[in-house]
């Protein structure tokens, strides 16, 4: 089956994003394919490369990209949510005149298009969130 | 997004259900269900919106939000008719239960172009009853 996931809320506040991960974990493991992991709302915080969360913690962005690159997959942050809230790619920075950018190496960003396409292009779309 | 992917994309029609369920102001579910719902109107796709719990309030008309210093959107609800996002059902049980009626709500419309462009009005109201079956009949639910 074909699933298209969406991610609403960003990590360690909410159960949203490791739940998420280990839906999708589960799902390639069994086989299935998975279509886009689109991040919305406070859920493109995933993507930061700036978190350092405790070493006896788990490492949520580090661990969607790791399972993005292991597995091919599009891992896609919202562009009008993370522009609300600080998430830029080094384009987007360059564009907007910032000096610094903080999405990590696997995910990219697009726009709200993607989790349309996805959708309709999925077997079934799951949202975890609030 | 990839070619391959547009060309699959393209020709099929689906479901597309927004479910709004939190109030318009608070979180910023609301605004970002909304805009959504605006960029989805370009893939043709058979759209509708609920409004269920405090999602009602976000139709409710005559909103200011001068004093909180946040945008008032719902104007862009009155946009969603020239999209041809023309179904907006909202459940009867969750205007009640917070002292509403129809009468509350904003009048948004639609022309219909088959029908001598006549504006006919968008919302919808249902039971809770009949909402669950119209959820039950989509393709995709987008819950916000």
């Amino acid at each position: 089956m074909k699933f298209a996931i969406v991610v609403n809320e960003g990590p360690y506040t909410h159960q949203a994003s490791d739940t998420a991960f280990q839906f999708t974990r589960a799902a390639l493991a069994k086989g299935h394919e998975i279509v886009r992991v689109f991040f919305y709302h406070d859920g493109v915080n995933n993507g930061t490369k700036l978190a350092v969360p405790p070493q006896d913690d788990r490492h949520i962005p580090n661990n969607w990209a790791k399972l993005g690159k292991d597995n091919q997959l599009d891992l896609v942050l919202c562009i009008a949510a993370a522009q609300r809230r600080g998430i830029l790619d080094e384009k987007e920075a360059k564009r907007q005149g910032k000096d610094a950018s903080n999405v990590i190496d696997g995910f990219r960003i697009s726009g709200l298009g993607q989790l349309i396409e996805a959708g309709i292009e999925a077997d079934r779309t799951v949202t975890f969130g609030d | 997004m990839s070619e391959e992917m547009q060309q699959e994309a393209d020709g099929k029609i689906k479901k597309f259900m927004y479910v709004n369920r939190k109030a318009p102001y608070g979180t910023i579910y609301a605004l970002e269900s909304l805009e959504v719902v605006l960029i989805g109107a370009a893939f043709d796709q058979d759209v509708s919106l609920a409004f269920i719990d405090d999602g009602v309030f976000q139709l409710v008309k005559n909103q200011n939000t001068t004093d909180i210093g946040v945008k008032n959107f719902s104007p862009a609800f009155r946009a969603l008719g020239d999209y041809d996002v023309n179904k907006l059902f909202v459940e009867k049980e969750s205007l009640d239960e917070r002292g509403l009626s129809s009468d509350d709500l904003m009048e948004l419309t639609w022309e219909d172009e088959d029908d001598d462009w006549e504006e006919k009005p968008s919302i919808q109201l249902v039971s809770r009853q009949e909402m669950k079956t119209l959820l039950g009949n989509q393709d995709v639910i987008l819950s916000f």
